[in-house]
């Protein structure tokens, strides 16, 4: 592929001392090249190296503040659910006294009721009792007069007289009937 | 390998070969010595610089966040350097001078392996005028960055003058001038030349005296095969040789910035 130069050639050549040629083409390839990695591709990596390092530390940030709220929520429904339970406790524990205090004040009502209705019952059963009594006096002093009045013949239509044979016979009756 | 089996069987390439060797006829005008303008030497580099910039332009035409394959290749290249040359020779600072750096290494590199390329098979870099550009470049680099870091004379003052008793500094002094400022761009651009001549040499003594051998005496072709082996093998150290220098170079100049950017001598 190439051609080795001719032994015995015209020139010889110093390796150690550079060609000014090569010099020149080699200054200006090398420029070119810096010129175009150095503005072109190496900055832009540092630019790519950055964005990746600030995605990944964004991402962390993002996770952490993600994790902040979520156990700033978790503290936050746990104090509503403690506070729940309390609340829910001392309903618990009101309608409990509401209930006792209803439960009682019933039996009370109750039990007055009931007192009421007993005294109401002894004073009619005291009431009709009376009067049962009153008009029995007067039925069986009228009956007993009559009967009397039949028996013995004649008419004990003396007021005075009639009244205290009836009285002094109820009397009588009564002593009997409580012995 | 059969241009050059044409070429000695024209007898125009003798045993062993020679410097002229490594100073082609020029292309265009086509064949002509002793003229330099357009040589093969040069088209290669042109082509490193071509390939290199279609490389990094194509792979980096569309960067993303989460890289395609070729993405990855390019910037793990200059991740390679970026990381390892230039952050850890110079530290956080060094972030700034990792675009030339990169742009050094892959050139050196690409040209370097242009020795061992089927059909190129030599390394622009082993003549000496372009190891000695690159090393020029580092020369003014590492003391521009210096200068303009310490001010003048600050800086040649930390260059100059070590931290050592006074009665040793006559000594010391022209140590530090002849090897920070004279010494350097020399041994940087001799070190690479000389690996890549010495590597195209050897190269040229095994295959051009295994032909040299097979047509002196047709008993001696089992020796010119053992030669030819060599030559594959050599062709792996030319391999290693070519990864270590381009590495070499690169920290060589990271190394001379961050002298002249430390704070102390």
């Amino acid at each position: 592929m190439y051609f080795l130069a001719a032994e015995g050639g015209e020139s010889t050549h110093n390796p150690i001392i550079p060609l000014w040629q090569e010099i020149v083409v080699g200054s200006v390839a090398f420029a070119v090249l810096c010129f175009v990695l150095m503005k072109f591709v190496f900055p832009r990596m540092e630019q790519t190296f950055q964005a990746r390092v600030d995605a990944i530390e964004g991402g962390i940030k993002r996770a952490e503040a993600a994790q902040a709220e979520a156990n700033q929520l978790l503290e936050q429904y746990r104090a509503q659910l403690a506070e729940a339970r309390t609340d829910a406790a001392k309903i618990r524990d009101d309608a409990r006294a509401d209930a006792e205090g209803i439960r009682q004040d019933v039996l009370a009502k109750a039990r007055e009721e009931s007192d009421r209705i007993i005294a109401a019952g002894k004073d009619q059963l005291a009431a009709e009792r009376a009067t049962i009594v009153r008009e029995l006096r007067t039925e069986v002093g009228t009956i007993a007069v009559d009967l009397a009045s039949k028996i013995v013949g004649e008419s004990l239509a003396d007021e005075a007289r009639r009244k205290g044979t009836v009285d002094r016979f109820l009397s009588g009756l009564e002593s009997t009937g409580a012995r | 390998m059969f241009g050059q089996a044409n070429v000695l069987a024209a007898g125009q390439a003798g045993f062993p070969p020679t410097v002229e060797d490594f100073y082609l006829p020029s292309i265009l005008p086509w064949g002509v010595e002793n003229s330099y303008w357009f040589t093969k030497i040069t088209a290669m580099v042109w082509i490193a610089v071509g390939v290199l910039i279609i490389f990094f332009l194509a792979s980096y035409r569309n960067p993303q966040l989460v890289p395609t394959k070729k993405q990855w290749f390019a910037e793990s290249i200059y991740g390679f350097v970026r990381n390892n040359i230039a952050v850890d020779m110079i530290g956080r600072a060094g972030v700034r001078f990792a675009p030339y750096f990169t742009t050094l290494f892959c050139f050196v590199l690409l040209t370097n392996a242009f020795a061992i390329i089927p059909f190129f098979q030599i390394s622009p870099n082993s003549h000496i005028a372009f190891p000695a550009i690159l090393a020029i470049i580092s020369y003014l680099l590492f003391n521009y960055i210096g200068i303009k870091q310490h001010g003048f004379v600050k800086y040649f003052r930390n260059s100059l003058i070590p931290p050592a008793p006074w009665y040793i500094l006559p000594l010391l002094i022209p140590i530090e001038l002849f090897s920070t400022f004279i010494v350097r761009p020399f041994s940087l651009a001799v070190r690479l030349f000389a690996n890549m001549f010495a590597g195209h040499m050897l190269l040229l003594v095994f295959t051009l005296g295994g032909f040299a051998m097979l047509s002196a005496n047709a008993w001696l072709a089992p020796v010119s095969v053992l030669s030819w082996v060599m030559t594959i093998a050599l062709t792996f150290l030319e391999f290693l040789v070519i990864c270590l220098q381009a590495y070499v170079f690169t920290v060589l100049t990271a190394s001379y910035v961050q002298g002249a950017l430390a704070e102390e001598h």
